[in-house]
């Protein structure tokens, strides 16, 4: 497990293929980037990322153990950025490997559910007419209901 | 106790740490209080569903307790990813 909260831009390329090397025994590797994305009308000027430092590492090292122990992994990463970042910069990335793909698909999704909303970064973005902190989407929110586990049947 | 906000709840109180003296047993009793301090304050804390916390870094509910707590942070719901 790799977990990484930074301010320095990183390859996702390059920390693609490290964390596909160096998986062990692993048959499928699943990566999800997310990217700065322009507001509509195209004048995103930055995009700035607030985190709490301490619990953010925290909650993003009991999300990624929550993924391995739920699912068959044999490895995860989550490298995670904050401070000012441009248009079209990559924000975050995560990465499973696991020995099959259903497993590492699963796991990456639970991962950037629960990243959306349970790790402590505040988005705001900086466009010519103002400053805005990005808001929450109830979408997300819902998202989490899914990994929920379901009433036990009875018998 | 140490108090840190994040995003608009930082902006709007007008700074990211302070240190308070407090006999609140809940996050929601708290809060209370702070909303008492200053017209910045009682703003920023305007809408309590529109605010999370965190007692010693973990996420909790309105209703933890905050007694024994080192740190409690106050933030706007979180926009990771």
């Amino acid at each position: 497990m790799d977990i990484r909260v930074q301010d320095a831009a990183f390859d996702m390329g390059a920390e693609l293929n490290r964390f596909a090397a160096q998986v062990d025994g692993a048959g499928a590797v699943v990566s999800f980037s997310g990217i700065v994305r322009d507001v509509e009308g195209g004048d995103l000027h930055a995009m700035e990322i607030e985190h709490y430092p301490g619990m953010t590492e925290r909650a993003l090292n009991d999300i990624a153990t929550q993924a391995m122990q739920r699912w068959q992994l044999t490895d995860a990463l989550i490298i995670h950025r904050h401070g000012r970042l441009m248009p079209g910069a990559p924000i975050m990335m995560v990465a499973t490997a696991a020995r099959h793909r259903a497993d590492a698909f699963a796991a990456a999704e639970f991962l950037m559910d629960y990243l959306k909303s349970r790790a402590p970064f505040w988005k705001k973005e900086i466009t010519a007419t103002g400053d805005d902190w990005v808001a929450a989407r109830d979408a997300d929110e819902q998202a989490l209901t899914r990994w929920q586990a379901p009433a036990p049947t009875p018998d | 106790m140490e108090l840190r906000y994040f995003a608009w709840l930082r902006e709007r109180i007008g700074t990211g740490h302070e240190t308070v003296e407090t006999k609140a047993a809940t996050v929601a009793d708290l809060i209370a209080e702070l909303k008492a301090r200053s017209d910045a304050h009682a703003f920023a804390f305007s809408d309590i569903g529109a605010i999370r916390a965190a007692v010693d870094q973990e996420l909790v509910e309105m209703d933890a307790p905050v007694s024994g707590a080192r740190e409690v942070a106050f933030f706007p719901p979180m926009t990771g990813g």
